[in-house]
């Protein structure tokens, strides 16, 4: 009889809720049993609020149970789990699970499905086919599927890609680099790390596919250092790839030299602003610098410097493989493709959902998410990092759009949802936006460096009571300096949760006079 | 943990081989390998990287994984970012302070207690990190169940 195929996740959030302890109760109750298992540690398929979701293998199809604790293991044995058998924890083939059935998965699709640490596993879906396709089209091809496909930036900024491809390829220097933005510090994110820790030789393959496209023949990973899965997981990778030809000298016989290194952020939320992250990649203090020069033109050590997030460079294989139009038919407007929504906070079914742009976020919180966690009602919902706006209940039917946030003063940014129920306290959050980036500012610029810290203080004197019409007054004057004349996002947009507080919430301040 | 000698600032400046660029690589790996990074570490990676010590110096107070006081043998962190706050993290936070009589950024009783923003677990949280493992859904019983299995490794 063969070997039945169980899959536990190796990934953040499930090892957070017990997988590892559960990979091993199942391993030891199978051998005790004398039920010959092979025990694959998949990636995450997102559904977090499922975690720790195990799978077996029966006759081809993958039988899921969610939410599985080591107390669970000897009873769902006993009703031959390996099997695929009866027990409260099934919940069916994961593909008939709704939360991942009514999905758009075109970046994350590998994550859950394979072995994330199998280059054959990998090989067998589809892997390396787009660089080859690459290689065989040649990167003019590559440069035109990406700028077709109207895909731009997901770590925020929203630039479009192909633009900045065609920029460092048509620039002239002996040397060009790739630097891969996985510095995801804003607070609701982490589709970057599940598709790190889920698919890391996609990340590879993609950057090898930018590389060929502009002429650049290094590549970095800057990861941030709360992330040490993803960092072991990444340089096995790495190695495992360079070990298999897929990097290094010559790739696969291409003539084509590519090598990725891997380095490590040190705790500085700033250092995913691209110019300082370029900093912090030479080994210096992640201060941001002025624009222009533009990284694409001088970027890693002053060399041209594709700088891409993780979830656009990831985008890419799919785009070489199906075309430009495919990923272009999906969308709305300017906003073209998929987003990977990250469903976090007072959410009751939180996680990653991969869905096409214009779909609103009621849809996403309300049929997704299942509401709140808590079962209060939701109050507040903050979408794209902290420097993005909070919304009220009435704006949950903006349809996910670049232009359509800049509309209401919102960002969509990375893609977080962090939904917050009514207990929340609006004016410690508006406090809080400008105590983070008091933290969290670089100290080159003076509006974000000492404005966040007399916002903390105006914000303050509000909550106490004190002037509260001169401090409002004060508070967004100083918004509009901050936001007018910082030199970066990080000064530049902490007004916008600050404003939309003002704006929508104001009352909070009022109902702290009580304290 | 041992603290680091001179010796052993050497090798790892070799293994990075002596690239200035590296500093912050460097700088890493101490910490993750002892802990923190002493005033004499400071002198002999300026010296050995041939850069000042201000700027060395400089590295090391920008980022905040860089510790320049020794940390307790167990580090914990609690997650102080918005979607953990939305979960509570508040009064975690408050809860390991009273139950751990000591602020964040302190070390007492061979522990630290730590803020951080943002472990990427935000559809679980709040989330804390103990000795570099991430927790989920970590409410106030689970914290303490926790510091209980963490002193249990002592």
């Amino acid at each position: 009889m063969a070997r039945t195929k169980i899959f536990v996740p190796r990934e953040t959030a499930a090892i957070s809720l017990g997988a590892d302890e559960v990979a091993l109760a199942i391993a030891t109750t199978a051998k005790r049993s004398g039920i010959d298992i092979e025990l694959i540690r998949n990636g995450s398929w997102g559904a977090s609020w499922l975690e720790p979701m195990v799978e077996v293998e029966v006759d081809g199809a993958r039988i899921a149970y969610g939410n599985v604790s080591v107390a669970d293991v000897g009873g769902m044995f006993a009703a031959d789990f390996s099997s695929g058998g009866k027990h409260e924890r099934r919940l069916g083939p994961v593909l008939e699970i709704p939360y991942l059935i009514d999905q758009d998965r075109w970046t994350f699709w590998r994550c859950g499905l394979v072995d994330p640490l199998s280059i054959d596993d990998f090989q067998a879906h589809s892997g390396f086919k787009a660089l080859q396709k690459a290689f065989a089209d040649g990167p003019d091809a590559v440069i035109a599927a990406v700028a077709d496909s109207g895909l731009r930036g997901r770590g925020g900024a929203g630039f479009p890609t192909g633009i900045k491809w065609r920029t460092v390829a048509d620039a002239a220097a002996d040397q060009k680099y790739i630097a891969c933005n996985a510095d995801e510090g804003d607070s609701g994110t982490f589709s970057d790390r599940i598709l790190m820790e889920g698919d890391p030789f996609a990340l590879l393959e993609s950057m090898a596919i930018a590389g060929f496209a502009v002429g650049a023949s290094k590549g970095y990973i800057y990861l941030r250092s709360e992330y040490p899965l993803a960092h072991s997981i990444l340089a096995r990778s790495i190695a495992t790839a360079r070990a298999a030809g897929w990097l290094g000298p010559n790739i696969q016989d291409s003539g084509f030299d590519f090598d990725i290194d891997l380095h490590l952020g040190a705790g500085s939320y700033v250092c995913g602003e691209e110019t300082a992250m370029l900093e912090s990649l030479e080994g210096k203090k992640g201060i941001v610098r002025y624009k222009p020069p533009l990284p694409a033109h001088e970027g890693l050590f002053g060399k041209p410097t594709v700088v891409n997030n993780v979830v656009t460079l990831a985008s890419v294989p799919n785009i070489i493989n199906l075309g430009g139009e495919r990923y272009a038919g999906m969308g709305v407007n300017r906003s073209k493709g998929t987003l990977a929504f990250q469903l976090a906070g007072n959410i009751k079914r939180g996680g990653l959902v991969e869905k096409s742009f214009g779909i609103t976020l009621r849809e996403l919180i309300e049929d997704w998410g299942g509401g709140t966690a808590s079962g209060r009602p939701v109050r507040a919902v903050q979408v794209g990092g902290p420097l993005g706006a909070y919304l009220t209940t009435e704006q949950l039917d903006t349809p996910l759009d670049y232009e359509a946030f800049v509309e209401i003063g919102a960002m969509i940014g990375h893609g977080g949802i962090v939904v917050f129920d009514d207990t929340v306290n609006m004016a410690q959050q508006a406090r809080f936006a400008m105590e983070f980036c008091a933290i969290e500012s670089c100290g080159k610029c003076t509006p974000c460096r000492i404005g966040s810290i007399r916002g903390v203080e105006v914000i303050e004197r509000m909550i106490a009571g004190e002037n509260r019409e001169d401090n409002y007054d004060l508070l967004v004057e100083l918004c509009d300096t901050m936001e007018d004349a910082s030199l970066c996002a990080m000064g530049g947009m902490t007004p916008y949760p600050v404003r939309s507080i003002l704006k929508y919430f104001a009352e909070d301040f009022a109902s702290s006079d009580k304290a | 943990m041992a603290e680091i000698d001179a010796t052993m600032t050497s090798e790892i400046v070799a293994q990075y081989g002596g690239k200035p660029e590296l500093l912050v690589q460097i700088l890493q790996t101490i910490v993750t390998r002892y802990g923190w990074i002493p005033e004499a570490t400071v002198r002999q990676l300026a010296l050995e990287l041939n850069l000042s010590r201000a700027d060395v110096h400089g590295v090391v107070q920008y980022y905040h994984d860089f510790r320049t006081t020794a940390p307790g043998r167990h580090i914990v962190k609690i997650c102080q970012a918005e979607a953990c706050q939305a979960m509570g993290s508040r009064e975690l936070t408050d809860h390991a302070r009273r139950i751990l009589t000591m602020e964040l950024h302190e070390t007492e009783n061979d522990i630290t207690l730590e803020p951080v923003y943002c472990l990427g677990n935000c559809a679980c949280s709040p989330a804390v990190m103990i000795d570099g493992k991430t927790y989920g859904r970590v409410d106030e019983a689970r914290f303490n169940a926790l510091l209980d299995d963490m002193r249990a490794t002592d």
